[in-house]
């Protein structure tokens, strides 16, 4: 082979057509696909919850049994937090985090590439049983809720099978790229660019990869014993062999609390940089910024069990997991003040991404204080397993990751295609997200604290009418990220006016030094930082 | 914020290989097996031939990987940064693992100190096991009985087998260091032929107290984590001899060098790693 095999592709020589796609090591191309996967699963996680609204619309069994009701929630689940928000945030990070520091690529491209290629796999795993029940094989797919608890999760149909396996795949795919992400904040910074100048987001996401090799094996260990227990005769989560299946939520939960702010931290670390952008002024607080991301990231692997208060925990376990779940409140108390720090007597402009940004401190603001309300273990007791959890969540993780995400979309988007989006169609979608969203889950609080249950397909008659108007607000919600996707699809398709390499006025970073688009390959050459 | 470009870096910048088909196909073999594996456990034999293929093509996908990295070194792409990305990659590579075999650990302290005392004494009003004792090891309420395995039979000796091939990869990588190729190479082969006795013996004992000894993977809450610990600790001792085999390979043909071995420094770190795993099997598992 000669030597000439071994140099960088050089400037836009790349494969073209589906070629380019499939064997790419370019972090920008890998980046699309991570965010195109990410939309559509999205979008396919959102049809799922339309169905379970529309399912909840009015009382009484209505438009599917309930095993199909089971299997919609937990593939809900499953598919918003691992195949659309999880994705959606790597493919931020493979895009952004090389330009951020000034690197040529991610530090292992090939392996960048795997990462990304498990993904669909992973996907297809998890909805295959369905096809496989319409030609008469299993009864559909998983149906225990994205948390699957044993000894439920023992019983199950074949779907559960598939889904430890798409666990497993999305497990390995977490974490390659969370080793390449570590590797490259580590080791491909410009000259000049140490790790106190590093941006808050490149920040968050090293956080976030920290975090996932801290956790994820732990759930891959679940998920084989899991498999173990259902198929090799062994005992590890039943009580007749000695076991326990509260190990289980154990192993679990230590792997989901800090998944929450694996999606999290992602869009914690982007939304300074949007929020300044648009207040004009430099961040607030950056140390006080990483110093919390730091704060949360250990903190968030010692709370597990506050998912657990009904469990029949010693009541000094509940106490402690209380109490070290509320301090959680005081660094990102520290984040909330450093935030509303850098907008404070900014001369704000309300362009779609900082409309979003916005949207992320009131929504993301409710949930973490709703949050603080389900830490109190007594407190817990009454509101455990009812809908105010689910609306809880929903504001934490719709408001926080989801609405960070859009608003990280739309102010890339211009980099990203070099076309302005349209601002009216942002700010219709912005309106009736909010409208949208806050109709869905705010009846939800109201349902929780009147005792309704979750995951159950049907309701007493008193739930009625705030159901309906949880509904109305969900096909609302639903039905206006359309805006968004026509918005993505136009400005994509080369629409609007041509944006500069700076995009905004007030953007700040070496993202923005380059043109827009950015070249196929942005610094071979490093840049210097002064 | 950025300036010019700086022309220090202008001689050698860093490596970003071109496009490449085999990432994708590792993950199309990895779907394959990982579709087969859920399908064989439910009994399907088209499931066993979607695993065995995806097998093949996951090994040949990796193989021809990483074959590619092995060329690329040898012309001479990567640089001192390149070889500081393995390494670093491989350290948390390792740090992964490591959580991993804490979190198999965690089940076994779990199991023991908390849910079988627990499950004993539960008021016999409410367990329909009343008279379950909280002993170790034990195959819980409802198993059948075994005897557990000597710590000071075959599982001492592999202690010392496995300690002594840490040592002989350590001096196999200071002989390389210095230059002593021949002896290097002979020092790897002892090191695998130590793995493959501990790997022989592990065989050995594994078909023992499934046959003698009653202990099998349903034993209760001591079998299933007997063999969760030292199972996954042989699966890594099996990959970790696969890849010293691939080391020797390389040592034959010259392909190291003082300066250029990260390959098999990685893998002695592996090594290590696997070694140190198994004191804490033998400690937890086997010994108290």
């Amino acid at each position: 082979m000669s030597a000439t095999d071994f140099e960088s592709a050089p400037e836009e020589h790349h494969p073209t057509g589906v070629t380019r796609w499939l064997s790419t090591t370019n972090h920008k191309d890998i980046g699309i696909l991570y965010m195109g996967f990410g939309l559509t699963m999205f979008l396919v996680g959102g049809l799922l919850s339309l169905l379970i609204r529309a399912e909840l619309f009015e009382p009484g069994m209505k438009i599917m049994p309930p095993e199909l009701y089971n299997q919609v929630i937990a593939v809900h689940g499953l598919v918003m937090v691992f195949a659309a928000l999880m994705p959606l945030t790597a493919g931020m990070a493979n895009y952004l985090i090389p330009m951020m520091i000034g690197a040529p690529d991610m530090a292992l491209p090939r392996l960048n590439n795997f990462g990304f290629w498990l993904l669909p796999p992973a996907a297809i795993l998890l909805v295959a049983p369905w096809l496989l029940a319409l030609f008469g094989t299993g009864n559909g797919t998983i149906d225990t809720g994205w948390t699957i608890y044993a000894p439920l999760s023992i019983q199950s149909g074949l779907g559960m099978d598939f889904a430890i396996f798409t666990v497993l795949l999305f497990g390995l795919s977490s974490t390659v790229f969370s080793i390449n992400v570590i590797v490259t904040v580590l080791n491909m910074r410009a000259p000049g660019m140490t790790l106190y100048k590093t941006p808050l987001f490149v920040w968050s996401w090293l956080w976030t990869a920290f975090l996932l090799i801290a956790v994820f094996p732990d759930l891959i260990a679940g998920v084989i014993m899991l498999l173990a227990d259902r198929h090799f005769g062994t005992h590890f989560f039943s009580a007749a062999g000695g076991g326990d299946p509260i190990l289980w939520i154990h192993m679990f939960w230590f792997f989901g609390h800090p998944e929450v702010y694996i999606l999290l931290f992602p869009t914690v670390g982007i939304l300074p940089h949007i929020l300044s952008t648009f207040a004009r002024k430099p961040i607030f607080g950056y140390k006080a910024q990483i110093y919390a991301f730091a704060a949360i990231g250990l903190l968030s692997v010692i709370v597990w069990a506050h998912h657990m208060y009904t469990s029949g925990l010693p009541a000094v376990a509940n106490i402690y997991f209380m109490f070290a779940t509320m301090s959680i409140s005081i660094p990102v108390s520290i984040l909330f003040f450093c935030w509303f720090g850098t907008i404070w007597r900014g001369s704000m402009t309300f362009e779609t991404p900082m409309l979003f940004a916005l949207g992320y401190l009131v929504l993301f603001g409710i949930g973490g204080l709703t949050g603080l309300v389900l830490s109190d273990a007594a407190a817990d007791q009454q509101y455990h397993g009812t809908y105010f959890v689910v609306a809880h969540f929903h504001y934490t993780l719709f408001g926080g990751p989801i609405m960070g995400v859009i608003a990280a979309i739309y102010y890339y988007l211009p980099k990203v295609t070099g076309r302005m989006y349209s601002e009216k169609l942002g700010k219709w979608h912005f309106w009736l997200t909010m409208i949208g969203f806050n109709a869905t889950f705010f009846p939800q609080f109201l349902l929780g604290i009147d005792g309704m249950p979750r995951r159950i397909p049907d309701y007493a008659l008193q739930f009625a009418h705030l159901n309906m108007a949880s509904s109305i607000g969900a096909f609302v919600l639903g039905a206006s990220q359309l805006l968004f996707l026509i918005n993505i699809i136009k400005t994509a398709a080369g629409t609007g006016e041509r944006a500069s390499s700076k995009v905004w006025e007030g953007a700040q970073g070496l993202e923005f030094t380059v043109s827009s688009p950015p070249p196929y390959h942005t610094f071979l050459l490093p840049p210097v930082v002064q | 914020m950025a300036s010019a470009t700086s022309d220090a870096h202008h001689e050698a910048h860093y490596f970003i290989p071109t496009p490449s088909p085999y990432p994708i196909l590792l993950s199309a073999g990895l779907f394959l097996l990982a579709l087969g594996g859920a399908l064989a456990v439910n009994g399907s034999s088209a499931g066993r031939w979607s695993a065995l293929i995806g097998a093949l093509i996951s090994a040949y996908a990796l193989s021809r990987w990483l074959g590619a990295v092995i060329r690329e070194n040898r012309a001479g792409a990567y640089q001192k940064q390149e070889g500081l990305s393995f390494r670093v990659g491989m350290w948390w590579f390792i740090i992964s693992e490591a959580v991993f075999f804490s979190s198999l650990f965690g089940v076994l302290f779990y199991e023991r100190v908390i849910a079988v005392p627990w499950l004993a004494s539960l008021s016999p009003h409410f367990s329909p096991w009343a008279g379950f004792k909280a002993v170790w090891p034990t195959s819980g309420p409802h198993g059948a009985p075994f005897t557990p395995q000597d710590a000071w039979g075959i599982p001492a000796v592999n202690t010392v087998i496995l300690l002594a091939s840490a040592g002989t990869v350590t001096l196999a990588l200071k002989q390389m260091m210095a230059r002593e190729r021949a002896l290097a190479t002979l020092l790897v082969g002892v090191t695998i032929a130590l793995g493959v006795t501990f790997l022989g013996l592990q065989a050995h004992e594994f078909y023992h107290a499934y046959t003698s000894l009653h202990l099998t993977l349903g034993s209760g809450v001591y079998g299933a984590t007997f063999y969760l610990l030292t199972g996954f600790h042989a699966l890594h001792v099996t990959i970790g001899l696969i890849m010293l085999c691939v080391i020797l390979a390389r040592l034959v043909e010259g392909d190291f060098s003082a300066e250029n071995h990260f390959a098999f420094q990685a893998v002695g770190w592996y090594w290590h790693f696997v070694d140190v795993v198994w004191l804490f099997v033998f400690l937890f598992v086997y010994w108290l």
